[in-house]
């Protein structure tokens, strides 16, 4: 049975999960992956988002929208920072990765980099462009070449598809 | 919010007064983190290690900065935005880290824009100015070479916050150190003058190298508390990583002497190149000429 009244968790969960990423306005923080978790603290709702990458600016605009929507819904809630452990592409949801494709941006592909000490050595140099073997958005033809390995934000890579010529970002993996 | 020009989006009415930049009130990095000092680690020595680690990334993202519209191709400029981007991001962090650690509550924009050249402790690898994008990648694939080695170790620091933006960092730097060596490798097997641009800034860097190895007593003292990454032991993965990248097309690390300390001062001391100066004198124009401005 879901209660005609969802709890203040529930609600807040809510609200945060449907913010919109500023870049990528066709995700939502429950898309990226990045809304860690909603819980209370004397009273208060604790809303924990983890950074993308170091240096995201999206991620301010995210805050304070977050931050204003729980407010404008009456709730004393606050927005903290959780660093650990760090965001992956790999926590963008299938719904996020469906949304992304729509929108003719190629998801990530799983990600190849761990903290070195997690696999107990230096991480390997790649000294070829990297071959991902996407798939074109537009005509769906494998075979993609990597024209940028820096987009228009930190988290995206430019490719061109080999069949039909669109060009197309990539969300990279990391 | 959509908007239907950039115009639109960088008008008044359309000012959130939350940009990015000094005085606009940016956000903490660390609003919500834990930052309490573990225990038995010197909170002093802690702060002075993060303004370090800190101010690597700030000054070489300033640098990396200033090629924007100068870049020899969109593509490339973009790269370099997106690489001062990820480090800025890291200089946040870490110079807020600084603060909260040390005692003094000082944040980030006192650190970056209050602090004289004394005060600086990055490494004169990160200062020095390019005369050419072949200078520049060698620059950065000396720099990101050594910073993901360092960053890859400091991932099981006994600070939490350290281990924590480290783990982030390892993933960016990763990709930086590819694209350095990957340019590195087309600039040398291309023609013979883009060999030449690519050998010449190898020796202009080669002799800021040893610094990035040399460790001073502050970091002594962390590496035996557990927090910090000892420099000494990053040069083998160092030479390894550089020697495979200059093997592609066989280059040869320039055999040049090292760049002296002064009086055994050098960049982690505060003591920098004369390129140092600039540098700051533009990073620290707009809070040095209208103190505590707000817009």
């Amino acid at each position: 049975m879901v209660s005609e009244r969802p709890s203040v968790l529930e609600r807040a969960r809510e609200i945060a999960a449907a913010v919109p990423d500023p870049e990528l306005p066709m995700l939502t923080l429950a898309d990226l992956g990045i809304l860690r978790e909603v819980s209370a603290d004397s009273g208060r709702v604790i809303v924990s988002l983890t950074p993308t990458y170091s240096g995201c600016p999206a991620l301010t605009e995210m805050r304070r929208d977050l931050a204003g929507r729980l407010a404008a819904a009456g709730l004393d809630a606050e927005v903290r920072t959780r660093l650990s452990p760090p965001w992956s592409s790999d926590w963008i949801t299938a719904a996020g990765r469906r949304k992304l494709a729509a929108a003719g941006i190629a998801p990530p592909r799983p990600a190849r980099t761990l903290p070195a000490p997690a696999r107990g050595g230096p991480v390997p140099l790649t000294l070829t462009p990297v071959r991902r073997d996407l798939a074109c958005p537009r005509c769906g033809a494998l075979g993609a070449r990597l024209t940028a390995a820096f987009g228009a934000t930190a988290c995206r890579a430019l490719y061109q598809c080999a069949a039909c010529g669109e060009p197309f970002e990539y969300v990279k993996e990391i | 919010m959509p908007f239907d020009t950039a115009y639109e989006a960088i008008t008044e009415e359309a000012d959130s007064g939350h940009r990015w930049a000094f005085g606009t009130g940016f956000a903490d990095p660390l609003a919500g983190v834990d930052t309490t000092v573990p225990d038995g680690v010197d909170g002093a020595d802690l702060g002075v290690y993060c303004l370090m680690l800190g101010d690597d990334a700030l000054i070489m993202s300033h640098r990396l900065q200033q090629w924007l519209a100068r870049a020899p191709e969109l593509e490339e400029e973009t790269a370099l935005a997106n690489i001062a981007l990820d480090l800025l991001g890291q200089a946040r962090l870490l110079l807020a880290r600084a603060g909260a650690a040390d005692g003094t509550g000082r944040g980030e924009d006192d650190y970056a824009f209050g602090r004289v050249e004394r005060e600086f402790r990055n490494v004169r690898l990160a200062e020095g100015a390019d005369a050419d994008f072949g200078g520049l990648i060698a620059r950065l694939l000396v720099f990101s070479t050594w910073r993901l080695a360092l960053l890859a170790r400091l991932c099981d620091s006994r600070d939490p916050v350290l281990a924590a933006v480290a783990a982030r960092g390892v993933s960016e730097v990763t990709y930086h150190r590819d694209y350095a060596a990957q340019w590195t490798v087309r600039l040398a097997g291309g023609t013979e003058y883009s060999r030449a641009r690519i050998e010449t800034g190898l020796a202009v860097v080669a002799p800021l190298a040893a610094e990035l190895f040399a460790v001073t007593g502050t970091e002594q003292r962390l590496v035996a508390a557990g927090v910090a990454a000892d420099p000494a032991a990053l040069r083998a993965e160092f030479d390894a990583v550089i020697g495979q990248v200059l093997a592609e097309e066989r280059l040869a690390w320039p055999d040049v002497p090292a760049l002296a300390a002064v009086a055994g001062q050098a960049g982690r001391e505060g003591v920098h190149t004369e390129a140092m100066g600039y540098l700051l004198a533009e990073l620290q124009n707009i809070p040095r000429s209208y103190p505590g401005a707000t817009w």
